[in-house]
């Protein structure tokens, strides 16, 4: 098992949008790989012919009808929100990454 | 836009690559509720009124998948002539932006619904061309940003962003075609005939209106040119958004032509993400790849998968309505007429009406003649669709039935389309109103007198030689003929005027 690169933690930080500091980038590291290894400990027991979970229940095809329930109010869906304008949620300026 | 686009001519760029074409195209499904939670997908409401826990992203809460959302999937996958997945899951694609409140969309990774289709489209001529379909899957729109303090709403420049949650969670269908080879200069045109077809086809499944012009349907057009002869694909570019039938085919034809610029003066395609512009028909360079998007997929935790049973998929085959290309086809038998006929009200969007015309009692020529003749040209006049004019194929079919029945000739029938477009009422008030009686009319009347001249040629021979008195008879004639449904004095005149006598 390769060991987390610390240009892989700048590329994670990137993704998750969080500004480290070098001495960060080798702390989680090395944090990481620890986790990762742990984790990868898991296929050592389960063997090829043991498929990849993604849910623990043996569920399938649970649906609900096509029918409207009642939504919030607008009051009640901005009340959490830390600005808001003309009825909508105010979220900083987009860095310009999309259009 | 201030840089312009070195651009070759179309049969330059032609001449030395070959097109590859990818198209996306996200449908908007026509359900009651969102993709996983029950609020309304109604269209129109006040900003941040139809939104819950769910589709807001609140910690803690559970989304439960639609049953119709997924119903839905599966007739477009068997429309497209796609295999249906026996057992599929939903996945994240992780993201930071603020148009989905949860930092990611609810969509499907690795494993579609339905994948391994195709979808045959034809062109102007007539000629078929079959675009394979890599797959379809289920996912959830994004809310509507507003951008404020820049230029005209765009985002660069703006301070800030106000953003209205209840289109974030519709139910959207993902369309996408393996890539379309082999079109060559054909490509554009078979980019639009397959957004085209595609449209037909959701419209006659019934799962949503497909409206490009309200954003129902959306299409990406992925576009890379290669030298004639190479088999590996060149670079491509993305046009995103490409939102009518007429930009699709110009937003292909237009980057075909900038690639083939770029590549022959010696340089490479950048592959990055294009936005259309309707007003000049070009692209303009939006967000460059530098690397692959890292979306972090994993399998949706909170949603349990899908495994449609087969009796399920089966039952929902049975279900689906004729194709649209092989209904055309059908009515173009039934009718007799031409490809070139059939493509002309394909695109004057006049197909229905004429069935429903048919329907009502119309026979197949009258019913065409009407929808794409007075009725198409005024609903151009009026930039309405045709099935938006005042007039119902009921009351084109009681057109019909006058003229069929000798009651209106065309002429006439013309000004009772116009009177009932005009808000008049419905064709026998119009003609009651109007006193559009048939032998009003100037070509009814006229055989009429015709028929009494050579009834009564001693008479007739009499006028010839100067007696207009002797003209009395034969209006009498004709009035007897009419059933007293003529102007008197105008039959007169016609009289006078097919002897070549003028009176006093």
């Amino acid at each position: 098992m390769p060991g987390i690169t610390r240009e892989e933690v700048a590329h994670l930080a990137r993704l998750a949008r969080l500004e480290l500091k070098p001495e960060e980038l080798d702390h989680f590291a090395g944090q990481l790989d620890d986790i990762i290894g742990a984790v990868a400990r898991v296929s050592e027991v389960a063997d090829q012919d043991v498929p990849p979970t993604s849910h623990p229940l043996p569920l399938t095809n649970v649906m609900r009808a096509d029918e409207v329930r009642p939504s919030l109010t607008p009051e009640q869906a901005l009340s959490g929100a830390p600005a808001q304008e003309q009825q909508r949620f105010k979220v900083p300026q987009i860095l310009g990454e999309e259009q | 836009m201030t840089t312009t686009t070195d651009l070759v001519s179309y049969e330059d760029a032609l001449a030395s690559y070959d097109p590859v074409m990818g198209l996306e195209v996200h449908v908007e499904l026509g359900t009651n509720t969102k993709m996983f939670c029950g609020c309304s997908t109604a269209l129109g409401a006040e900003p941040n009124t139809q939104t819950c826990p769910i589709c807001l992203g609140m910690p803690g809460a559970l989304p439960v998948v639609n049953a119709t959302g997924v119903e839905s999937a599966i007739r477009i996958g068997l429309a497209l002539n796609c295999e249906i997945a026996e057992w599929c899951r939903f996945a994240r694609k992780n993201y930071f932006y603020p148009d989905m409140p949860k930092n990611f969309q609810t969509s499907q990774y690795d494993e579609p619904i339905a994948f391994d289709g195709y979808l045959d489209v034809q062109l102007e001529d007539g000629e078929t061309f079959r675009v394979e379909i890599e797959r379809a899957h289920m996912e959830e729109d994004t809310g509507k940003s507003t951008h404020v303090g820049g230029a005209t709403g765009r985002i660069h420049g703006a301070s800030h962003s106000l953003l209205d949650y209840n289109r974030a969670g519709i139910p959207l269908i993902e369309i996408v075609t393996k890539p379309i080879e082999g079109a060559g200069e054909r490509a554009p045109e078979v980019a639009r005939a397959y957004v085209r077809e595609l449209r037909e086809l959701i419209r006659a499944l019934g799962v949503s209106e497909a409206r490009m012009d309200k954003g129902q349907m959306r299409c990406d057009v992925n576009l890379s040119l290669r030298p004639h002869g190479r088999e590996k694909f060149g670079t491509r570019s993305e046009t995103k958004n490409v939102n009518s039938l007429r930009s699709v085919e110009r937003a292909a034809r237009f980057e075909i032509q900038r690639h083939a610029a770029v590549l022959s003066s010696g340089g490479t395609i950048v592959q990055e993400t294009r936005h259309f512009h309707e007003d000049t028909g070009s692209t303009t360079s939006g967000r460059v790849k530098e690397e692959a998007e890292d979306y972090r997929y994993f399998p949706e935790p909170d949603l349990v998968p899908v495994a449609p049973s087969r009796e399920w998929v089966e039952e929902i085959r049975a279900s689906l309505p004729e194709m649209p290309l092989a209904r055309r086809n059908r009515l173009r038998e039934e009718w007799g007429v031409s490809g070139t006929d059939m493509q002309a009200i394909l695109n004057a969007g006049t197909l229905d009406l004429i069935v429903e015309t048919i329907d009502a009692g119309a026979d197949a020529a009258s019913a065409r003649k009407w929808w794409m003749g007075e009725l198409a040209r005024s609903a151009n006049e009026s930039g309405v669709a045709p099935e938006q004019l005042p007039i119902t194929p009921a009351q084109v079919a009681r057109v019909s039935e006058l003229v069929a029945k000798g009651e209106l000739n065309d002429k006439l029938a013309r000004q009772v389309i116009e009177g009932v477009l005009a808000g008049e009422g419905a064709p026998d008030e119009v003609v009651e109103k109007r006193g559009l009686k048939v032998v009003s009319d100037e070509g009814a009347l006229g055989a009429a007198v015709d028929e009494a001249i050579a009834g009564n040629p001693g008479v007739a021979d009499k006028i010839r030689g100067g007696k207009v008195a002797a003209a009395g008879a034969l209006v009498g004639a004709v009035m007897k003929a009419t059933r007293g449904q003529a102007d008197a004095a105008r039959v007169k005149e016609l009289i006078l005027e097919k002897l070549g006598v003028t009176e006093g």
